[in-house]
C-alpha cells in the first residue's frame, strides 16, 4: 500500500459517560475521496464518533487530526464546519420555515460572520451553485416550497444538498435511508455514490442491505472499539462481527 | 431564475409593511392638525392629553419591535427588557434633570433637588456631561447597548438559552430595581426623576413641544420599524429564522450562533432604551419602578398578541392592548391585570399567530 496522507485521524478516542465508555481508544482512518461506511449495533459508538469529529463532544483522551495540520480538539464546532466537515444528521433537520432554495442559501460556503450575512446577496456563481446542488438532489421543482411540507427521503437530501453546498472535503451522513421508500432508498445510493470521489464520505448505517449496496470499505464498531474492518463480505464473515452485531 | 432584485422594503411583508407605514405617515399628520388647527369646540378636536397618548402608544410599539426582533425572529424571549430600555429613559432623564437648572425647589444652579435634599455637595462623576444633549443621546444608545453586549455575551457564550434565559433576564432586571431604589446609587432612589422643565430649550409643557416629540416618535418608530425589516429580510435575518427553528443545525452550517443573538441582541435592546428615552419627556417622570418585571413581560404580552415574527403585528399589539389598559384602568381599575393574564392564555390557545395572522388568513380568502 502506498503511503499517502489521510483526510482523517482518529487515534485511541476514549469517552466517558459517567463511567459507560461510549469510545474505548477508538482508532480509525479516512481515505481521501473513499466511501466508507461504519456499522455496529446499538451503543456501539457511532453517534459519539461523530460528535467528536465536529466538536460537539470533547474526549478524555486520544487524537483527532482533519489532514495533517487541523487537530479538532482545539477547534469550535463553527470552526470545523468551515474548515471543511459537514455532518448529516440522523434525524433530518432541515429549516422548516424556509424554503428549499433559502435553505440552501445559508448552506453556501463564505463568510457567516453577521455583518457580512446582513449585507450579503447571491451572485451569479452562488446562484448557479444552488441550481446545480436543487439538480443534483432533485428538487429543483421544490425551490420555493417550505422546507416543513417536504416528504421524508426530500427532506434528506435537502439536507444532503446543504452539505454539498459548504464543498466539504468530508461528508458525514447518520443514517440517510431510515424510514425512506425502496425508491428514495435506491436514488440515495446513487447520489452518495456520485458524491465519493470528489469527496470523502462517511455513512453510518443500520441497513445491511443498503451499505452492501454503496460501500468499498466497511468498519464494524462494538463498545466504542473497532472489530472488524474491509469489504461487505470480509466482514460478514467475521466471527466476532457474527457474535455481535449479527447475533449469531 | 429569480436573483432578489427587490428593494428590501418591497420584499417579503412589503404591502402590509407599506400598510403600517402609511398608517405610521397619517397618524403623524393628523393628530397634530386635529389637536391644533381644529378649535377645541369641534367635535373632532383631539386633546393635547389624547396627543401625548398616542405619543406614547408609539414608543411601547418600538418597544414590541424590539422584542419581537429578538422573541420573533431569533427565538430568544427576554422576560428583563426592562432594564435596557429603563436605562435608556434614565439617561433622558439625567438630561431633563439638568436642564432644570436653578428653577428646582431648592434653587440649585447645578445640583438637582435630590441631591441638595440629601446634602450632596458636589455631581456625581458620572453625571457630568449629561447638560449635553448630545452626552445624554449617546448614553441612551450606549447604556442599554452595553449592558445587553456584556450580559449577552455572558450567557450566549455559555449557551444559556430557552426559560433559563428568560429568568436570568428577569432576575437582572429586578437586581436593577433594587439598585436604583438606593438613593446612594445617586439617580434619585424610589423618587426617581421628575417636574422637567425643558428639553433642548422648548418648555415640556406647551402643545407644540408635544407635537414635536410626537413627530419624532413617529419618525424613530418608522426608523425603527425599518431597520428591523431590513434586517430580518437580510440574510442574516435567514439565519436568524434558522436558528429559531433548529440552533444547533445551524451552528453546523458554520455560523457562530452566539455572535448573532449577540448582535441582535444588542440591537433590540438599543431600539428599547431609544423607546423609553422618547418616552421619558412625554409621560414626564422615570422611576425604578420602570424596571419592574411586570413592564417586561406585557411587551411580550403585546407581540404575542400582535403576532410574533411579523413586526407591524408586534406594533398592532402594543397599540391594542395598550389602548384596552388606558380604557380598563380607567373605568375598571381592579379588572386590568386579570385580563390581561386572560388576554395571554386565550392568544396562546386560539390565536397562536395573533392578529397578524388573523390578517393573513383573511388575505389567503
Amino acid at each position: 500500500m502506498t503511503i499517502r496522507d489521510k483526510i482523517l485521524y482518529l487515534e485511541k478516542l476514549t469517552v466517558s459517560f459517567d463511567g459507560f465508555r461510549a469510545l474505548d481508544e477508538l482508532t480509525l482512518y479516512v481515505e481521501p475521496g473513499e466511501l466508507l461506511c461504519i456499522i455496529g449495533p446499538n451503543g456501539a459508538g457511532k453517534t459519539t464518533m461523530m460528535d467528536v469529529i465536529t466538536g460537539k463532544t470533547r474526549p478524555d483522551s486520544g487524537t483527532a487530526w482533519f489532514g495533517r495540520d487541523l487537530d479538532l480538539l482545539k477547534m469550535s464546532e463553527p470552526e470545523i464546519a468551515q474548515a471543511g466537515i459537514g455532518r448529516k444528521f440522523q434525524k433530518p433537520t432541515v429549516f422548516e420555515q424556509l424554503t428549499v432554495f433559502e435553505n440552501l442559501e445559508l448552506s453556501l460556503a463564505g463568510s457567516k460572520k453577521f455583518v457580512r450575512t446582513l449585507l450579503a446577496r447571491i451572485n451569479p456563481t452562488q446562484q448557479a451553485k444552488i441550481n446545480q446542488v436543487l439538480e443534483v438532489i432533485g428538487l429543483a421543482d421544490q425551490r420555493h416550497s417550505p422546507g416543513r411540507i417536504l416528504s421524508h427521503g426530500q427532506k434528506q437530501w435537502l439536507e444532503i444538498g446543504m452539505l454539498l453546498m459548504q464543498e466539504p472535503e468530508l461528508l458525514l451522513v447518520d443514517e440517510p435511508v431510515a424510514g425512506m421508500t425502496p425508491h428514495e432508498t435506491e436514488r440515495t445510493a446513487a447520489l452518495l455514490q456520485s458524491l465519493a470521489g470528489e469527496h470523502s464520505v462517511v455513512v453510518v448505517e443500520h441497513d445491511m442491505e443498503f451499505v452492501r449496496s454503496i460501500a468499498r470499505r466497511v468498519t464494524v464498531l462494538h463498545e466504542g472499539r473497532v472489530i472488524a474492518e474491509g469489504d461487505m463480505d470480509h466482514v460478514q464473515n467475521h466471527p466476532r462481527v457474527k457474535e455481535v452485531y449479527l447475533g449469531e | 431564475m429569480e436573483l432578489r432584485r427587490q428593494p428590501w422594503i418591497l420584499a417579503g411583508d412589503d404591502r402590509r409593511s407599506a400598510a403600517f407605514l402609511g398608517t405610521l405617515l397619517l397618524v403623524a399628520i393628523l393628530v397634530p392638525i386635529l389637536n391644533g388647527a381644529v378649535p377645541p369646540t369641534s367635535s373632532i378636536h383631539l386633546s393635547t392629553y389624547a396627543l401625548t397618548l398616542v405619543g406614547k402608544y408609539m414608543c411601547y410599539a418600538m418597544l414590541a419591535l424590539a422584542v419581537d426582533l429578538i422573541w420573533g425572529y431569533c427565538g430568544i424571549l427576554s422576560l428583563g427588557h426592562a432594564a435596557f430600555f429603563t436605562l435608556g429613559g434614565y439617561a433622558m432623564g439625567m438630561y431633563l434633570m439638568r436642564q432644570i437648572g436653578p428653577r428646582g425647589v431648592y434653587g440649585d444652579p447645578v445640583l438637582p433637588d435630590f441631591m441638595v435634599f440629601l446634602n450632596w455637595h458636589s455631581l456625581p462623576w458620572f453625571w457630568y456631561g449629561f447638560n449635553h444633549f448630545v452626552v445624554a443621546v449617546v448614553m441612551m444608545v450606549l447604556a442599554p447597548g452595553l449592558l445587553a453586549l456584556v450580559f449577552g455575551w455572558l450567557t450566549f457564550r455559555s449557551r444559556v438559552t430557552g426559560v433559563y434565559f428568560s429568568i436570568i433576564t428577569q432576575a437582572l432586571s429586578y437586581a436593577l430595581m433594587l439598585a436604583f431604589f438606593r438613593n446612594d446609587m445617586g439617580f434619585g432612589g424610589n423618587n426617581g426623576f421628575t417636574d422637567f422643565k425643558e428639553i433642548l430649550g422648548f418648555d415640556l409643557h406647551s402643545d407644540s413641544t408635544r407635537v414635536g416629540l410626537l413627530l419624532v416618535t413617529a419618525i424613530a418608530l418608522a426608523a425603527s420599524y425599518m431597520a428591523c425589516r431590513a434586517i430580518v429580510n437580510s440574510r442574516a435575518g435567514r439565519v436568524m429564522r434558522a436558528i429559531r427553528d433548529a440552533e444547533s443545525r445551524t451552528r453546523f452550517l458554520g455560523y457562530s450562533v452566539e455572535s448573532f443573538k449577540l448582535w441582535v441582541f444588542v440591537f433590540s435592546a438599543v431600539i428599547a432604551g431609544v423607546a423609553e428615552a422618547l418616552y421619558v419627556p412625554q409621560v414626564g417622570i422615570i422611576n425604578p419602578s420602570e424596571f419592574a418585571p411586570i413592564n417586561s413581560i406585557e411587551v411580550v404580552i403585546w407581540v404575542a398578541v400582535g403576532g410574533r415574527g411579523t413586526l407591524y403585528g408586534a406594533a398592532i399589539g402594543a397599540v391594542l392592548v395598550n389602548y384596552a389598559k388606558t380604557y380598563l384602568t380607567g373605568a375598571f381599575p381592579e379588572v386590568w391585570l386579570y385580563a390581561l393574564g386572560s388576554l395571554f392564555v386565550l392568544v396562546t390557545l386560539f390565536l397562536p399567530r395573533g392578529i397578524a395572522g388573523l390578517l393573513a388568513r383573511r388575505e389567503k380568502k
